[in-house]
């Protein structure tokens, strides 16, 4: 089959460029994304990308698959491509290119940093740990288990637009993430960096989060509590 | 946090109150002004002006000229701030964006002037 690869390395090319690779996949079973790049990468092995685990936990192939980000390992060759069809692969988009399907994702982490994703708690620490109810540990299910693979950020119009203003879905999730932790006391204080015109705000409910996320997790409904939340604060 | 200037209120939060709550006025004046419509099917001038001078209505109109005008102010401000920055207009992009929001507030401010006299005027 044909795989189609941006190629692009910005300290000797003036442009990015997509290259054709023919590609020997076989018929018999169905491959993941990252196998077909991997059998690219024997015939062409001047190709970069970013890929760790292999399965879905490292969040280190995001990438623009058929149109669709997601993460190579994961993702099937025929969920993406019809038979006969090209497979076309581009780096995350919205993020500065290094080098073919390498991205930069400084800014995704800066954006991440801004959450203070860590606990922050101003009581007495407890002699062995600080204890969780079941109730109150279900409520961080569907947000801890966040890979920042950065597929639904680099997805978000309002992130391509304002990627040093706006915190983006992943951030947010993480940010709702803490917020929600009952052994967390500094919501109101994590709220008062949220409620300018574009951390938050600028989410649209576009919704191309929910759509993309490979653990499928829904940022949107988490940044709409973080809504509530800042709601109730100032009401 | 990321503060601006130009934004109508002080948070993020009290912008999107005010959208949605001005939105709600508007879809509220637009079902009265379809209903009278709907209701009178061969209304008259004068029928027309004699609803529109009542003061409950001039008030409710008064109130959806308001609603309008932030509305609007809301909508263009962040409209701006997706499309005009220096990420697509390079270093002309502050310019170019206060520019194009100086005259969404002069248009607004003609719209509200010119909607009092024209709902409260003689």
């Amino acid at each position: 089959m044909l795989v189609s690869i941006y190629r692009y390395n910005p300290e000797t090319d003036l442009k990015p460029v997509m290259v054709d690779i023919e590609v020997d996949v076989p018929t018999d079973r169905d491959l993941m994304v990252l196998d077909v790049l991997n059998l690219a990468k024997e015939k062409d092995t001047t190709i970069a990308y970013r890929r760790s685990c292999r399965e879905g936990v490292c969040g280190s192939d995001g990438m623009n698959i058929n149109g669709t980000n997601g993460l190579a390992c994961i993702t099937p060759l025929s969920t993406v491509v019809k038979p006969g069809k090209k497979l076309i692969l581009r780096p995350l988009p919205g993020l500065p290119v290094i080098r073919d399907l390498v991205v930069d994702m400084s800014i995704f982490y800066k954006q991440f940093e801004k959450v203070k994703p860590y606990l922050m708690n101003d009581e007495p620490a407890p002699n062995i740990e600080r204890l969780q109810s079941q109730e109150d540990r279900a409520k961080l299910d569907g947000l801890y288990e966040c890979i920042l693979c950065a597929c639904c950020t680099t997805s978000c119009p309002s992130f391509w637009w304002n990627p040093d203003k706006f915190i983006g879905p992943a951030g947010l999730l993480q940010a709702y993430r803490f917020l929600a932790d009952s052994r967390d006391t500094a919501a109101s204080e994590r709220l008062a960096g949220l409620e300018d015109p574009f951390s938050v705000f600028r989410c649209r409910g576009i919704m191309n989060c929910v759509a993309v996320c490979p653990k499928g997790l829904n940022p949107t409904r988490a940044i709409g509590h973080i809504r509530s939340m800042l709601i109730e604060q100032s009401a | 946090m990321v503060t601006s200037a130009t934004n109508f209120s002080r948070t993020g939060l009290s912008d999107w109150l005010v959208q949605r709550v001005s939105a709600v006025v508007l879809l509220a004046y637009s079902l009265f002004v379809f209903g009278v419509f709907i209701l009178n099917p061969e209304l008259s001038f004068e029928q027309w002006s004699g609803i529109f001078s009542n003061n409950a209505v001039r008030i409710f109109s008064l109130m959806s000229v308001l609603a309008l005008c932030g509305h609007a102010w809301i909508g263009m401000w962040t409209v701006a701030t997706d499309y005009l920055t220096t990420l697509q207009l390079g270093s002309a992009a502050t310019f170019v964006r206060l520019a194009f929001q100086l005259g969404c507030a002069i248009l607004i401010t003609v719209y509200l002037l010119w909607g009092i006299q024209i709902f409260w005027g003689s």
